[in-house]
């Protein structure tokens, strides 16, 4: 068997729309050998209980993320910008519509 | 202190802590290779699983029946896809895991490998077989690695209706003729004690419980879900007035458990070590549909380099 | 003479008996395909073909008015009743045969179903517009497979093109029309059928030569009857299977 070049194709990374207005949202993955079969596949495979409007494919190796050694310097200096909350600023509670 | 000592302490208090863990975190090599065998013998078993309900869809008594049961079969190779590809995030590949299991390297749910005799077999592996997996899929929703909590997620939530399908051909044939009720009481006779093996060996006999519960990976032991199990099943199989063949079950007053009999555990290690009934059909049949689908997925492939190319 | 109610019948066992038996036969793949993701989408298709023919059958049933259902149609008739068309229950093959049977079904329902979806029976139209979406999807999988496998390798190629020579035998079959469409063409019931046979040798053949498959054989001798009730003996086995349940509890309910 593994004498082949047998594959089970490559790996792709699904993305599905629920309901119009909705964002495209990680489903999962699964392997096809190019894009329109990956887009049928995604179809059969996640979308068998009609969850979705849309589909996204994306082949995994397209798909550049950050590692967890990014998190801190990536992540942990928004947290204490509180200016971009509402709740940093006061206003006169007796003005509506702000 | 190592960094690799400081490391795992760090996994060990996040994992306490309940925090998930994803794929590029880092992670004992011993909690990835554990993972990789626990995920793709799970994965396996769908596949697997697919053989002995997939014997009947052909002889399905009714059109409603028979669209069930294909969906049924169906969602289990979804399932199995999930699977597969929750242990590709920690860099296996499914063509090495599915090598594996067809040279009879890896192992895979050992109640699949008794015979689907008549169409009863349907109704309860439905009840007993899916309720079973609800049960252990339920904990496993909740596993510390991320992917493969999320997949436990998604197959929980389709395989509702797998056992409410299996619990309602139960119940017709338990109401129907003489010859149905026989049929079906026959078929719970034979899946009863394999659905109990189903949860593993006991505690004390089970090598890798303490570890995958230690990190999480399990929540429950192989008991405490057995337990649940038979506690959940017993009620439900004197609504439709059938016996489950335990002479010992008892309710316990103080424990509000249901108590039943010895496991033939000597049965259990012969089937998932390769000497039950359909072992050899079932691999064949594997084996089979992957040797003959290999010029098919060549030709894909090939085709779709050809389109590159052009 | 028949009356309209007869004949619509009839066109109703054709049509629905045609998809209980490519959906049967494709079920056949289950835990059995090349890959999983395609075990998937031949069950798929599998279940939108007996879904289709439930509601056919069922309408048929109660257009007889004799106290059958779909299930007493599908389950208690004998071959020699049975109204498919003889491509259907031709036994699987390989996957290059399952493929090229179900493109060469797939471009004659789409273009049955696209103008039965406008017959002025209100459940015939309802039941063909819905299955007319599935079917649209169903070609498109068999079309792209059609082009995979023609333009794979060299071996994909062979066993698609030693498909496409075998079964051409049941192709003039598709277009076996008589009294019982004429019948409802005549009464307004669906729309005429007559330019279906053309339309279907022009997309059939696009397809082919997009996927370098040559039609070696188009004069071959071509099967006749099945739509009267002639068919090859493979019926006979796939129905004994199909129907062995059903018939030894004939009073039970499942």
């Amino acid at each position: 068997m593994s004498t082949t070049t047998d594959t089970q194709w490559q790996l792709w990374e699904i993305f599905v729309q629920s309901e119009t207005g909705a964002p495209h949202e990680h489903a999962g993955s699964l392997h096809a050998p190019d894009a329109e079969m990956a887009l049928q596949n995604a179809r059969d495979v996640y979308s068998r209980r009609g969850e979705a409007i849309s589909i996204w494919v994306v082949p995994t190796q397209c798909i550049t993320a950050t590692t967890p050694s990014d998190t801190q310097p990536f992540f942990d200096p928004a947290q204490d910008k509180i200016y971009r909350h509402p709740q940093f600023y006061h206003v006169p509670k007796s003005v509506k519509g702000l | 202190m190592s960094s690799e000592k400081q490391e795992l302490q760090q996994f060990e208090a996040r994992i306490n802590a309940g925090e998930k863990i994803e794929p590029k975190d880092w992670m004992p090599e011993r909690y990835r290779t554990q993972l990789i065998r626990m995920i793709s013998q799970h994965a396996h078993s769908e596949i697997v699983g697919m053989l002995p309900e997939g014997n009947w869809i052909t002889r399905a008594p009714s059109l409603r029946r028979k669209m069930s049961l294909i969906a049924k079969v169906q969602d289990e190779a979804g399932h199995g896809l999930y699977l597969y590809c929750a242990a590709e995030t920690l860099g296996a590949d499914r063509k090495d895991l599915i090598d594996d299991l067809l040279e009879g390297k890896a192992k895979y749910s050992q109640i699949f490998n008794y015979p689907t005799l008549s169409w009863a077999d349907i109704g309860v592996i439905g009840w007993f077989v899916d309720g079973a997996a609800i049960v252990n899929q339920t904990m496993l929703a909740k596993s510390s690695y991320g992917p493969y909590s999320r997949a436990n997620l998604r197959i929980c939530k389709e395989e509702n209706f797998h056992k409410k399908q299996g619990y309602e051909i139960v119940a017709t044939m338990a109401k129907g003729t003489p010859e149905q009720r026989e049929m079906v009481q026959d078929a719970v006779n034979r899946w009863w004690w394999p659905s109990l093996m189903m949860f593993g060996p006991t505690d004390t006999q089970s090598p890798n419980s303490a570890e995958l519960m230690k990190w999480k990976v399990k929540l429950q032991s192989n008991d405490d879900l057995r337990q649940r199990f038979v506690n959940l099943t017993v009620p439900q199989a004197k609504a439709v007035n059938l016996t489950l063949p335990d002479p010992d079950l008892r309710y316990d007053e103080k424990t509000h458990d249901w108590h039943f009999g010895k496991i033939n555990w000597e049965e259990f290690f012969e089937v998932i070590n390769g000497n039950g009934p359909c072992n050899k059909e079932r691999m064949s049949a594997r084996r089979k549909a992957h040797n003959d689908g290999e010029w098919v997925r060549e030709a894909a492939e090939a085709y779709a380099k050809k389109k590159i190319k052009r | 003479m028949k009356t309209e109610q007869e004949y619509l019948f009839e066109f109703l066992l054709r049509l629905g008996d045609d998809q209980l038996i490519l959906g049967h036969r494709l079920s056949e793949w289950c835990g059995h395909a090349p890959i999983l993701e395609e075990d998937i989408a031949l069950a798929n298709i599998s279940l939108d073909c007996i879904g289709q023919s439930s509601a056919l059958l069922k309408l048929a049933a109660e257009i007889e008015e004799k106290g059958r259902t779909e299930d007493t149609l599908a389950y208690f008739r004998e071959a020699t009743q049975f109204k498919n068309i003889q491509l259907v229950e031709q036994p699987n093959g390989d996957f290059a045969f399952t493929i090229a049977r179900q493109f060469l079904f797939d471009v004659y329902v789409y273009l049955l179903y696209e103008k039965i979806q406008h017959s002025t029976h209100p459940t015939l139209s309802g039941i063909a517009a819905k299955a007319f979406k599935e079917i649209t999807y169903h070609l498109r999988h068999s079309k792209e497979w059609m082009l995979r496998l023609g333009d794979g390798t060299e071996e994909s190629h062979k066993r698609l093109q030693n498909a496409v020579d075998e079964l051409w035998t049941f192709t003039d079959e598709l277009f076996a029309f008589d009294e019982v469409e004429n019948a409802l063409v005549s009464a307004k019931i669906i729309p005429p059928l007559i330019s279906l046979q053309q339309e279907w040798n022009e997309m059939v053949k696009k397809v082919l030569a997009e996927a370098t498959i040559k039609l070696f054989n188009e004069q071959c001798y071509k099967v006749k009857g099945s739509r009267k009730g002639k068919h090859s003996e493979h019926l006979g086995h796939l129905l004994a299977e199909m129907q062995i349940l059903a018939r030894s509890f004939p009073t039970a309910k499942w």
